[in-house]
């Protein structure tokens, strides 16, 4: 009875977060076409409902009827498995991320802000995403095209280049907590913005975020898609809802990477100033994780593409050494303040 | 009771991968089913509350190792290689025998007859399994530990002397490589390029 409740518990929290979520990417497709609009000097989605409020809807149901076609001469079963395989990793990091601090408790039940408080959090967030490559390789090679072919190296190429200066730019936040648990990073950041691991770490903040927008594909990273070179990349020959789906899987992806970057720079739930604990943590995660949405937005609206070989080159001879430069002067400051605090 | 049976369903899985890796026909598949059973591999080690290694089992074998394998398998002529492929038969399943032969010795040596160390399951467990493993790393052996990413990175070197053998670097403005010793390299037979087979 008791496991029975605890799995019930669960599975609605797994059901919650999932819808969250998806709500999220939905509206940010919407958001990304007002603010990219209002910053071009028009209006966008008008048409249907308020404002255009009803334009994701119509947008999931169009492609919910669309004719799904599968090009002649593909594989069958690796096509259709493709964007599931990018999808899946993209939903399945939001297990570990903690939306808030307090738990709700209803009677013997305690519901947590989290699904999961596993103590390899963000590295388990990190092997996930990885796997994403996968999809994103496989539905090149299974479309029996040459452009989604090679969208799809490229794009495999560039998520595996920039994963590396991604991971050792989150060994400073991991080095400074002690821990990989996304609850308790959060907790080490608390007691005022000063606290943030952006005070102590802002060359690790930056390289995250630059490798996060590469991670995603977006630009000024997305020659994985560069219209003008490559039509569509991996994702040319791809229709209807699979093709939703790695459209799902890029916009939950820039929505994870945002989260994290939260938790392990910005402080999680944690308010900037004691002052202002009053408002609810579940807001402050939500307003900053909005913050960098719209700065990923404001990103895509100002920067031009860049070239492919400076690209490779920008992420193993800038990034990488960088990373490595900022993870060796972590460790040594931090070795010596915890021999200072024995003392 | 569970973990035995997840126990069974993940060791059996990751034995089926494996064994569909090795006689599928077609490697892409064959790659995929490495990747299933290397993440199946991974659920045996959260199984043994060895978190930190099911992590860095994804993340550096299905997530990097084999996405680089899957690299060079797309760009790769099926129908040309098998000959050279099924050469290796004979030597592979000698290895292999080899091979587990060494782990049936290891684990009756350490596991059967010998003593538990200090770092039983219980004990990883209080202390937290990261922790463990990077005092362990870092201290008693150290020495092993700085032998392996040295043999790393010899691999790591003869891989860049391999690639680079013929690319000179002109001393230019744009600092683009010279490709120049393609035209010096035997033209082939027929004038018209050949064209370029994925493998499906």
């Amino acid at each position: 009875m008791e496991l029975g409740i605890t799995i019930l518990v669960t599975v609605l929290q797994i059901a919650a977060v999932l819808g969250v979520v998806l709500t999220h990417v939905a509206y940010l497709t919407y958001a990304e076409r007002k603010i990219l609009s209002d910053m071009q000097d028009r209006l966008g989605p008008m048409e249907v409902g308020p404002h255009g409020l009803l334009q994701p809807l119509a947008d999931g149901l169009k492609l919910f009827f669309k004719e799904d076609i599968i090009p002649a001469g593909a594989n069958k079963i690796i096509f259709s498995a493709a964007p599931i395989l990018v999808l899946v990793p993209a939903l399945i990091g939001f297990a570990v991320v903690p939306f808030g601090r307090d738990s709700l408790q209803i009677g013997a039940i305690e519901i947590t802000p989290y699904i999961t408080d596993i103590n390899i959090g963000l590295l388990y967030i990190l092997a996930f995403s990885s796997l994403g490559a996968y999809g994103i390789l496989l539905g090149g090679w299974a479309s029996n095209s040459k452009y989604s072919l090679l969208g799809g190296l490229r794009s495999a190429a560039q998520v595996i280049s920039y994963e590396l200066p991604l991971g050792l730019a989150l060994v400073g936040p991991i080095l400074l907590s002690e821990s990989l648990s996304l609850t308790d990073m959060t907790v080490a950041q608390g007691g005022g913005i000063w606290r943030w691991f952006i005070v102590s770490q802002p060359v690790a903040f930056v390289i995250y975020m630059i490798c996060a927008i590469a991670e995603t594909n977006r630009l000024p990273f997305d020659l994985p898609e560069a219209e003008s070179e490559l039509v569509a990349g991996f994702f040319t020959e791809y229709s209807g809802m699979r093709f939703s789906f790695f459209f799902l899987a890029e916009y939950a992806n820039m929505i994870l990477v945002s989260c994290i970057a939260v938790v392990a720079f910005l402080g999680g739930w944690q308010a900037p100033l004691p002052a202002l604990e009053f408002i609810p943590p579940i807001v402050w995660f939500l307003a900053k994780v909005y913050f960098l949405l719209f700065f990923y937005i404001w990103l895509r609206a100002t920067v031009p593409r860049l070239r492919f070989d400076q690209l490779m080159a920008f992420g193993w001879k800038v990034m990488l050494p960088i990373a490595l430069v900022n993870v060796l002067l972590t460790s040594i400051v931090k070795y010596f303040l915890n021999q200072w605090a024995e003392k | 009771m569970a973990a035995q049976l997840l126990f069974f369903y993940f060791g059996g899985v990751t034995i089926a991968g494996a064994i569909v890796a090795v006689t599928s026909r077609n490697i892409v598949y064959s790659a995929l089913s490495l990747l299933v059973a290397f993440i199946h591999i991974a659920g045996i080690y959260v199984l043994l509350n060895a978190e930190f290694i099911a992590a860095v089992q994804i993340l550096v074998y299905a997530g990097a190792i084999l996405v680089l394998y899957l690299f060079v398998l797309m760009l790769f002529n099926p129908s040309e290689e098998k000959l050279y492929l099924h050469k290796q038969a004979k030597v592979g399943i000698f290895l292999g025998v080899v091979v587990l032969f060494m782990m049936l010795f290891a684990g009756y040596k350490t596991e059967i007859i010998g003593k538990g160390g200090p770092l039983t399951a219980q004990a990883v467990k209080e202390m937290g399994h990261t922790r463990v493993i990077g005092n362990a790393l870092f201290t008693d052996y150290l020495f092993p530990f700085e032998v392996a990413s040295l043999i790393l990175l010899v691999a790591m070197f003869g891989a860049i002397v391999l690639a680079g053998r013929g690319v000179h670097r002109k001393k230019g403005p744009a600092g683009r490589i010279d490709l120049s010793y393609r035209d010096k390299l035997p033209k082939k037979s027929s004038e018209t390029p050949e064209e370029v087979i994925v493998g499906r």
